[in-house]
């Protein structure tokens, strides 16, 4: 067996990789595709391994599969028109593709939503990340093995697919933000229900780390797995619940604010190594969690403030932005969700450009997979809360 | 246009809806029901002398002198082979009906409630739906192994049934070396999977293949070990007789005896949840991982017999652990004696031992259940635990563990008089009460957290 864990490049993964072979003369090694169809890649992805056995010394993840050309069709339709499209960038947390598109072409124009729509926005994202987080801590306790958290978290998310269809009528695709405003306003008694709603949440959420968060088996499984120190986090711009997760307190919300979210106080939940090291998948588990609660904080106080007025800004039937380019960046369930989009004077844009979350954490998956078990890869690729879709767009 | 050649069965009970009723009570009852009477009547009547004495009397045929009679007596064992393998078929698929439903009560869901009422007929419609599946054979894998495969684990999962006690009498052997030959025959399982892993020519099987060899052979070890901990209690290997040394009583069952036992009686169950791939221990199909491990590439009818092992193994598990620590098929306040006094002296025992015996069973049944739904429990719950942490449990832990319980056990039946015994299982039992009990007063707690839980029987 080999004990050498520095990647070799004998081996071409671009060539002739869909066949079981060999490597390199080590005749204990094989090279095994987890994916593209495979019940852990979260999608369509694949996740080239080169394995002794239980033990990896290589995985490269090979995206691709689920491109769509989201961006170019960007350059192809008129700005308004592309909001439906960003639903499909994150369909499992469509909301903050809406709103980082409605916050760049905003930036672009030079307008501002009205407060009231700013609050409308805040209420509905922090519920969608409620969802999307759910379904990310849900399905990293089916990938470790239980069955039954997923199945609570499902139902827990069902109920905010119901809200927010009374919102938006689509519990997927939402297609509710405009650009300088939002769709619709809340429904008669709607607030009321979501409060109702984050009564029964807060309370759930003990019941959900008894079931599993510190469940035994669980934290053994992830304690110390797939440490991501805080400089790696860096080095491989990870966003969002990763990078916070290796214990770097950095939220676009608190520091590159946009909407209503400076009148907001919330916490920033980072990894602090409770079980384990600071970054591993327990603590990117935990953070995940917290922020379930900070969020439910968030839409108390938008609710409790939320004001009078218009729900959208005036805007011209044709957009036409000057001549220049805009960033909109919004953080996302999976952290930081850019739009980059450069105009030049027409209808459409010039330039459409989107970098997710995921994306970025698909670069240290083969960092991290030198020398780790099969078991820990499952673990280290939901850890990081991978979407098909948006890696690919 | 449909066509439903007169079997669709969703048409038929929309037709006559108490059709379903009347199918469901067949399947839940009568079957099993008839099984447990075929049982009941074949496994202890079925002795060389029985059978000649009834030739001899009711046919005026000497059988015993005739040069066919081990024919005779081998289509008699048949019998008993049938009831048995019938037995775990249907054992096996109510147990997925069970699971299934309890897992969806557990995830607030409701589970299989289409096929007839409560979905009960579920099991037959997945059984008959593999059956006529096309079984298909990957080209590149070994054709002879991969086909042969499934009968390994098959013939692992049947042979225990010829010691397992099901009551007083009803036992097909009373085998004097029982519970060693269990520990022998459950390793067919093994090859079973094994081979089916090795002959698919699939990573992903093979992997499971390997993961499942490492697993199952490591945790015979603690399994066998902690097995011993009820022998040397009873002073013999034989089923019968290890339940017979014990009482109807939870203080004279031996898993309260003494507090070795009550150890070595976790060990022994957490070795056979890894030796039947339950969870937290079914690495070898952990389906995040392998996808489906050893039987990734199997389908129609030898996908069946894998999965039929699968769950009938559960009764297995769940029957030894019955039998060797919670007292088997004893019933509270009936002595030995009073099973040999209902015998009578005729050629065909009397119906007041025969009820004894269905009783002995009923209880046997009930306790084996229980155990089975504890497992299910077990599995809808807890995560599944990595491949390293699976063997250093078994060798850093489990391994010495039930060593220990071993020599304590040896001192204790050395140095401790009989009545220290009775007490130990007093206090135990008055343990576990308690702990029973608290368990039940939290559970009741929780749902009235939830403000209430109700069993909603209208989703038939």
């Amino acid at each position: 067996m080999s004990t050498d864990t520095t990647p070799d490049t004998t081996i071409d993964m671009n060539l002739d990789r869909h066949i079981l072979r060999r490597t390199d003369g080590n005749d204990e090694e094989i090279v095994v595709n987890f994916g593209p169809q495979h019940p852990s890649t979260h999608g369509v992805i694949n996740f080239v391994t080169q394995t002794n056995g239980e033990v990896i010394r290589r995985s490269v993840p090979e995206i691709g599969y689920l491109h769509r050309g989201l961006e170019k069709i960007g350059e192809l339709v008129a700005y308004p028109g592309y909001m439906p499209f960003t639903d499909r960038i994150d369909y499992l947390a469509a909301m903050f593709a809406n709103e980082g598109y409605a916050v760049a072409v905003e930036r672009l124009l030079g307008i501002e939503a009205p407060l009231r729509a700013q609050y409308i926005r805040a209420i509905s994202c922090e519920l969608c990340r409620i969802a999307s987080h759910f379904i990310s801590i849900g399905t990293m306790a089916q990938d470790i093995g239980a069955a039954t958290p997923l199945t609570h978290a499902l139902r827990e998310r069902e109920s905010i697919n119901d809200l927010l269809e009374e919102l938006c009528g689509a519990r997927l695709t939402y297609n509710f933000l405009r650009i300088g405003g939002v769709a619709f306003d809340v429904p008669v008694g709607w607030t009321d229900k979501v409060l109702r709603f984050l009564d029964h949440l807060e309370s759930y959420i003990q019941e959900w780390d008894r079931l599993i968060t510190f469940n035994k088996i669980f934290v053994k499984r992830l304690a110390g797995v797939g440490v991501i120190t805080r400089d790696q986090a860096i080095d491989y711009g990870l966003v969002g619940p990763n990078l916070r997760g290796s214990g770097v307190k950095f939220d676009i919300r608190r520091d590159m604010p946009y909407g209503a979210y400076p009148n907001f106080e919330f916490n920033i939940p980072v990894g602090t190594g409770k079980v384990g090291t600071v970054g591993d998948c327990w603590d990117r588990f935990f953070v995940r969690v917290q922020e379930v609660v900070e969020s439910s904080k968030i839409i108390r106080q938008a609710i409790a403030k939320l004001p009078e007025g218009d729900i959208q800004a005036k805007v011209a039937r044709k957009l036409k932005p000057e001549v220049g380019e805009a960033v909109g960046q919004v953080e996302s369930a999976r952290g930081e969700m850019l739009y980059y989009i450069v105009s030049d004077g027409s209808e459409k844009a010039y330039r459409l450009r989107v970098r997710t979350g995921s994306f970025m954490a698909m670069g240290i998956i083969e960092e991290l997979s030198h020398g780790i078990m099969v078991a820990d890869l499952i673990a280290i690729i939901a850890s990081l809360d991978v979407v098909a879709p948006e890696v690919d767009r | 246009m449909r066509i439903t050649l007169g079997l669709d069965s969703t048409s038929l009970t929309r037709r006559y809806p108490r059709l379903a009723v009347l199918a469901t009570l067949f399947m839940a009852f009568v079957a099993p029901l008839g099984l447990y009477i075929g049982a009941l009547v074949f496994f202890p009547l079925n002795t060389p002398e029985r059978l000649d004495a009834m030739a001899k009397q009711w046919l005026g045929f000497d059988l015993a002198a005739s040069h066919y009679r081990h024919l005779v007596y081998a289509v008699f064992l048949l019998l008993v082979a049938f009831v048995a393998v019938n037995f775990t078929a249907v054992f096996g698929g109510v147990s997925t009906w069970v699971e299934r439903r309890v897992a969806g009560r557990m995830q607030s869901r409701i589970g299989p409630n289409r096929t007839s009422a409560a979905g009960f007929l579920a099991w037959v419609a997945d059984a008959v739906k593999m059956v006529l599946k096309e079984d298909t054979v990957p080209a590149s894998a070994d054709q002879l192994l991969f086909r042969g495969a499934p009968y390994f684990s098959m013939v692992g999962l049947l042979l225990p049934f010829v010691v397992m006690p099901f009551g007083e009498s009803v036992v097909a052997t009373n085998m004097n070396v029982g519970v060693f030959y269990i520990m022998a025959v459950t390793a067919f399982v093994v090859v079973g999977i094994l081979i089916s892993g090795w002959s698919s020519n699939s990573n992903w099987a093979l992997f499971g293949a390997v993961r499942g060899a490492a697993q199952v052979i490591s945790y015979e070890i603690p399994a066998g070990i902690a097995l011993m901990v009820p022998v040397l209690m009873a002073g013999s290997l034989s089923m019968q007789d290890i339940v017979r040394a014990q009482g109807g009583m939870p203080w004279d069952w031996f898993v309260f005896r003494n507090p070795a036992a009550f150890v070595a009686f976790f060990i022994s169950v957490t070795s056979s949840l890894a030796e039947g791939n339950r969870t937290p221990f079914d690495l070898p199909e952990a389906e995040s991982e392998l996808v489906a491990g050893y039987h990734a590439e199997y389908s129609g009818f030898r996908l069946a017999i894998f999965l039929m092992v699968e769950w009938a193994n559960m009764w297995i598990m769940a029957g030894l652990a019955v039998t060797l620590f919670l007292g088997g098929w004893q019933v509270p306040f009936v002595a030995s004696e009073t099973y040999k006094a209902a015998l009578g002296a005729g050629l065909v025992p009397t119906p007041s031992w025969f009820g004894l015996q269905a009783l002995s069973m009923l209880v046997f049944s009930l306790k084996t259940w229980g155990l089975v739904i504890v497992f299910i429990w077990l599995r809808w719950t807890l995560p599944r635990v990595r491949v390293d942490q699976m063997m250093s449990l078994c060798w850093k832990y489990l391994v010495p563990g039930a060593f220990l319980c071993f020599v304590v056990t040896l001192l204790w039946q050395l140095l401790v008089p009989p009545l220290g015994n009775t007490v130990t299982g007093v206090v135990l039992s008055l343990v576990a009460f308690v702990l029973l009990a608290k368990f039940l007063l939290a559970t009741y707690r929780n749902i009235g957290r939830v403000k209430g839980d109700r069993v909603d029987l209208t989703n038939w």
